[in-house]
């Protein structure tokens, strides 16, 4: 599975594209309410939650070329925690949110112990197994709603607080979430931890005789890319203010890829150009017709075919012509 | 009396594992050779058995309708590999994921469009209908014992072209090395469109033999796309042996851990609690497995040479 | 804050109203799974409500009707993001269909607490028949537990000593067993909880003739019950054991099941042969628009419609006193497609409830037919818990 990806944190779009997605996210509550479309920042905050799922993900993918077929387990975990914890009346985000993250991160840890021992398309399918289990486990939990999810009766509290239930506020959090997740990510990968990482998926075996243990930089990726996810359902879990085992199925995971895959992998601002332009197009042509899917699907079939690299080498091709 | 029931469950399993092969047996083939992941094979099991639909509604013979289906189903795989996939050979497998994800939405749509979004079906042939008798009141189909022979005749016939012809050879050497084959001047398009069509094929197969006992509606491959890989790695990609007993395993641990799971949970638990938990265990027990045997054998059962 | 910002929404909506109310077309987000395996269900319903609308000319109540269509894909956050944009930028006067009660789950408190009538015209799950009930809320289907009790009810009546339980694995089917169980009082051999979407049924159906029980009772809704009907048949089952099912032979169905699901027992409210005459016009004007038979689920969609008709008229087509709405929507002066319709107190229905078979009509097509009248002028146990009076 060779990836066609370079770090690209280097180059000019690098920073030019990741800067006018933070001005454009930034101004955009402000032209949602003068134009009275409010709901356009209910609308995008789900697609930046879901952004900073995508973004855990091109970690472990787009570097590390771990392709979690699993992924949405952990989304889901960060928003079981939320949903259970509120249905013991435990409303303080101070101790939620960290549980949330704590118990994403556990499972990716023991998961992915098991998982990294295998490669390729053999990692797919383990991941999925581990994804599938966690789905089916949060169905039968009975006392929680099942199958038919748990609806939470508020929002989590910070310190009091209740920075969800203003919806410019949540807005904004979420905001503060992605781009701290992606600066973050981004002086991850530029790190010396980052270059192991990458170092591995392009030559495990040098990695090895240099002196590195591939296996446990791997697991560490694992584990922060599965925290971050934690924290992106425990957001969804207040955004919804609803959690479901739908947020864990194997569609879900598979959707995260696409997202990923569709952005441009490997580049971190492709992974929220993704998650953007594939929520974005499914509800802009949904809104066209029903049968939206017939238009949607040769889309991705002709991005593959004629964008190389995904939308952010079309920006960046786009860029360098001008 | 017990013993009846543990038989029975067997004989379906058997049945389900034989099922999931004819699906696999293609998937497996494809990815071992081409080294293409070909989501979309859950979409052509799918087309198959909407094809024998419409096929059975004009002639009204479930043989002719199988037959045409098949046709159908071969040159549909044909379009699509000319269309799409011939292009993604050379991309990296996220690539193929993500445009063989676009033909599963356009299909599965497009589908609801063409035939509706209720499900259809059509009825087991004359011949085939019937029980035999097994338990008191209860017999088991002959569709089934149908079903279960011809996917072991299937199983047969591959074996047979993998092991005993000239294209089967090629096809073996592609899937431990590609590149040698075509270093020695194997057209590899052409023997990529044969191995790509046989494999649509066996997918509509599948597809039209299910029809009668399963209904047939938009999404029904996506299910079995994902059982179908869950074969595959067991197996060990590229390996239609380790596809033929993976399947076989699937089948069996399915079918048993449904029918006698709860049961189990009974002997140790409330009842109450044996219903909450051995279901879902049920449900997770192939992936459990699947788990498992990545954990101690990482590339499969039966890990085809050289990849 | 939400609460206060939606609330002020919906009253600029209202104030642009005002004098020029006539004019503006009444909104109605039509929402239902139109994805995956359920969309039939969808389907039906929609096609139901929008046959009402277009027999009245595209108007209900005398105001023109603009329609939008919302595909919930089965998935409750997507679901809640839709229903957030129908409130907020399409700003809807009425929410209607609903077919899963996950999705209703979801959707119930942003649209109750937005003060959007929500009509739902399949799933009515016990929370909002109980504790959790809005008067924003009405029902045009009935209580989930409902449709159970018939068949429990049904096989208490004939003597039937015992009972297999067949369901999928999810909150419905624990929900049916115990709705089944409510009136049943014979020996229930065994539950079986199946995955959801399970394809094939030979593992239950073996047990099910190892455990030699006299009716076997089944929810299985969607293209689980295809399967289940035709493998039952498969089987030779149907020669000893009784079919007693809820959601699983209905005319959505039957296109595929046919002849392997006539004889079988069924629970509904309604049936295409129902004797009244709204619904004589309902099920010809159907059959011939469509050219397929109605379920009840269009059945209920098509109620939703005459529901929303009758109460804007009632209110002359002015929406802006919710109180007068509610009232006219709780009287239900419409002549239901079921015949006898009213409301309870936690506005769902207080109805007839039949066992119903599948037949092979004359012209070949399948349908359900009446068989008897299980319960007359029925309502729910729940409405007991709910605070509204």
């Amino acid at each position: 599975m060779s990836a066609p990806v370079g770090v690209v944190a280097a180059t000019g779009s690098g920073r030019v594209v990741p800067a006018v997605l933070l001005i454009l996210l930034a101004a955009l509550p402000a032209v949602a309410n003068a134009a009275d479309l409010s709901f356009a920042t209910l609308l995008m905050t789900r697609v930046m939650i879901y952004a900073i799922a995508a973004l855990s993900l091109d970690l472990i993918l787009g570097y590390g070329a771990m392709v979690s077929f699993g992924h949405a387990a952990f989304v889901g975990i960060g928003a079981y925690a939320i949903g259970i914890a509120s249905a013991h009346d435990l409303w303080e985000g101070a101790i939620t949110f960290p549980l949330a993250m704590l118990a994403a991160g556990l499972f990716a840890l023991v998961t992915g112990a098991i998982s990294l021992r295998t490669r390729g398309v053999y990692f797919i399918m383990i991941t999925l197994a581990f994804g599938q289990m966690a789905y089916f486990t949060a169905s039968s939990l009975s006392e929680y709603g099942g199958d038919d999810g748990l609806t939470m009766w508020a929002q989590t509290e910070f310190l009091g607080a209740e920075p969800f239930g203003d919806r410019t506020t949540f807005y904004y959090l979420v905001l503060a979430c992605l781009a701290g997740c992606f600066v973050f990510l981004r002086a991850l990968v530029a790190s010396r931890f980052g270059r192991v990482i990458a170092g591995v998926r392009e030559n495990r075996l040098r990695m090895q005789a240099v002196g590195f243990n591939p296996y446990l930089y791997q697991l560490a990726a694992y584990v922060i890319a599965g925290m971050i996810a934690g924290l992106a359902g425990a957001l969804l879990a207040n955004h919804a203010e609803f959690v479901s085992p739908s947020y864990m199925s194997w569609q879900r995971s598979g959707d995260l890829i696409i997202m990923v895959v569709l952005g441009g992998m490997g580049t971190l601002h492709g992974a929220v150009l993704g998650a953007i332009a594939y929520l974005m197009l499914e509800e802009g042509l949904s809104h066209f017709t029903e049968h939206w899917r017939v238009i949607f699907g040769p889309l991705l079939i002709l991005i593959v075919l004629y964008a190389r690299g995904g939308l952010g080498s079309l920006l960046r091709r786009g860029g360098s012509d001008g | 009396m017990t013993a009846t029931l543990v038989a029975v469950q067997v004989l379906n399993g058997l049945q389900l594992g034989v099922l999931l092969f004819l699906v696999a047996a293609g998937l497996t083939l494809v990815f071992g050779v081409m080294d293409f992941i070909n989501l979309a094979h859950g979409v052509q099991y799918m087309l198959g058995a909407y094809l024998a639909v419409t096929f059975y509604g004009l002639t009204g013979n479930f043989f002719a309708a199988l037959v045409l289906a098949l046709l159908a189903a071969l040159a549909f795989g044909l379009l699509l590999e000319f269309v799409v996939f011939r292009h993604l050979y050379d991309r990296d497998h996220l690539d193929q994921v993500l445009a063989t994800f676009g033909v599963i939405l356009f299909l599965n749509e497009g589908v609801r469009i063409v035939w509706g979004a209720a499900p259809l079906s059509y009825p087991i042939p004359q011949l085939l209908q019937g029980t035999i008798p097994l338990i008191d009141g209860f017999g088991y189909p002959i569709y089934r014992v149908a079903m279960i022979l011809s996917g072991l005749a299937t199983a047969v016939l591959l074996w047979f072209l993998v092991t005993r012809t000239r294209v089967g050879m090629l096809v073996r050497a592609g899937a431990t090395n590609p590149r040698m084959v075509s270093a020695l001047g194997v057209d590899i398009r052409r023997l990529f469109m044969v191995v790509f069509g046989f494999g649509a094929m066996l997918a509509g197969f599948a597809g039209v033999m299910s029809g009668p006992i399963l209904s047939v509606e938009p999404g029904m491959g996506d299910g079995v796309l994902i059982l179908a890989f869950v074969v595959i790695v067991i197996g060990g990609i590229g390996s239609i042996r380790g596809a033929f007993v993976a399947a076989l395993i699937i089948g069996l641990v399915d079918t048993l851990g449904r029918s006698f799971m709860t049961d189990i949970f009974k002997a140790f638990m409330a009842p109450a609690a044996a219903n909450q938990v051995g279901p879902a265990i049920a449900s997770m027990l192939i992936y459990l497995l699947m788990a498992g045997v990545l954990f101690f054998r990482p590339t499969g059962l039966f890990p085809a040479t050289g990849r | 804050m939400r609460k206060v910002l939606t609330a002020a929404l919906v009253a600029a909506g209202m104030g642009v109203g005002g004098a020029a109310v006539a004019a503006e077309p009444l909104k109605i987000g039509l929402m239902g799974t139109l994805s995956g395996p359920p969309a039939v269900l969808g389907q039906h319903i929609n096609d139901g409500f929008k046959l009402f609308v277009e027999q009245q000319g595209g108007k209900l109540g005398g105001r023109d009707v603009e329609i939008i269509v919302a595909d919930d894909e089965l998935k409750p956050d997507v679901a809640l993001t839709k229903v957030k944009g129908l409130l907020e930028r399409d700003k809807v006067d009425f929410v209607a269909g609903i077919v899963f009660s996950n999705i209703l789950q979801a959707v119930f408190r942003p649209v109750t607490e937005s003060e959007t009538f929500l009509i739902g015209a399949n799933a009515g799950t016990s929370t909002f028949a109980g504790k959790g009930c809005s008067p924003y809320f009405f029902s045009t289907s009935w209580q989930n537990d409902q449709i159970h009790e018939v068949m429990g009810k049904y096989a208490q009546d004939k003597g039937f000593k015992s009972a297999f339980l067949l369901t999928p694995n999810y909150q419905a089917g624990k929900d049916s067993v115990a709705g089944f169980k409510r009136h049943f009082k014979g020996e229930v051999v065994d539950e079986v909880y199946t995955k959801l979407g399970n394809l094939d049924f030979s593992a239950e159906l073996a047990k099910i003739a190892a455990a030699k029980p006299e009716v076997v009772f089944t929810f299985m809704p969607g293209g689980m019950g295809v399967n289940l009907v035709k493998q039952f048949k498969q089987a030779g089952l149907d020669k000893n054991v009784t079919f007693l099912s809820a959601f699983t032979v209905d005319e959505t169905t039957l296109p595929a099941t046919k002849d392997d699901a006539v004889g079988l027992f069924s629970s509904s409210q309604w049936t295409p042969d129902l004797d009244n005459p709204a619904n004589k016009a309902f099920v010809s004007a159907y059959e011939a628009k469509y050219g397929y038979v109605p379920s009840l689920y269009s059945s209920q969609g098509y109620d939703a419609a005459q529901l929303i008709d009758s109460a804007v008229k009632a209110v002359k087509g002015d929406l802006s006193d919710k109180k007068a709405v509610i009232a006219a929507l709780r009287k239900a002066d419409f002549a239901s497609v079921r015949g006898d319709f009213k409301y309870n107190t936690n506005h769902f229905p207080i109805q007839d409830y039949y066992l119903v078979k599948a037949v092979k009509r004359a012209d070949g097509k399948y349908a359900t037919s009446v068989v008897e009248k299980v319960f007359d002028d029925y309502g729910d146990i729940y409405a007991a818990e709910c605070s509204m009076k």
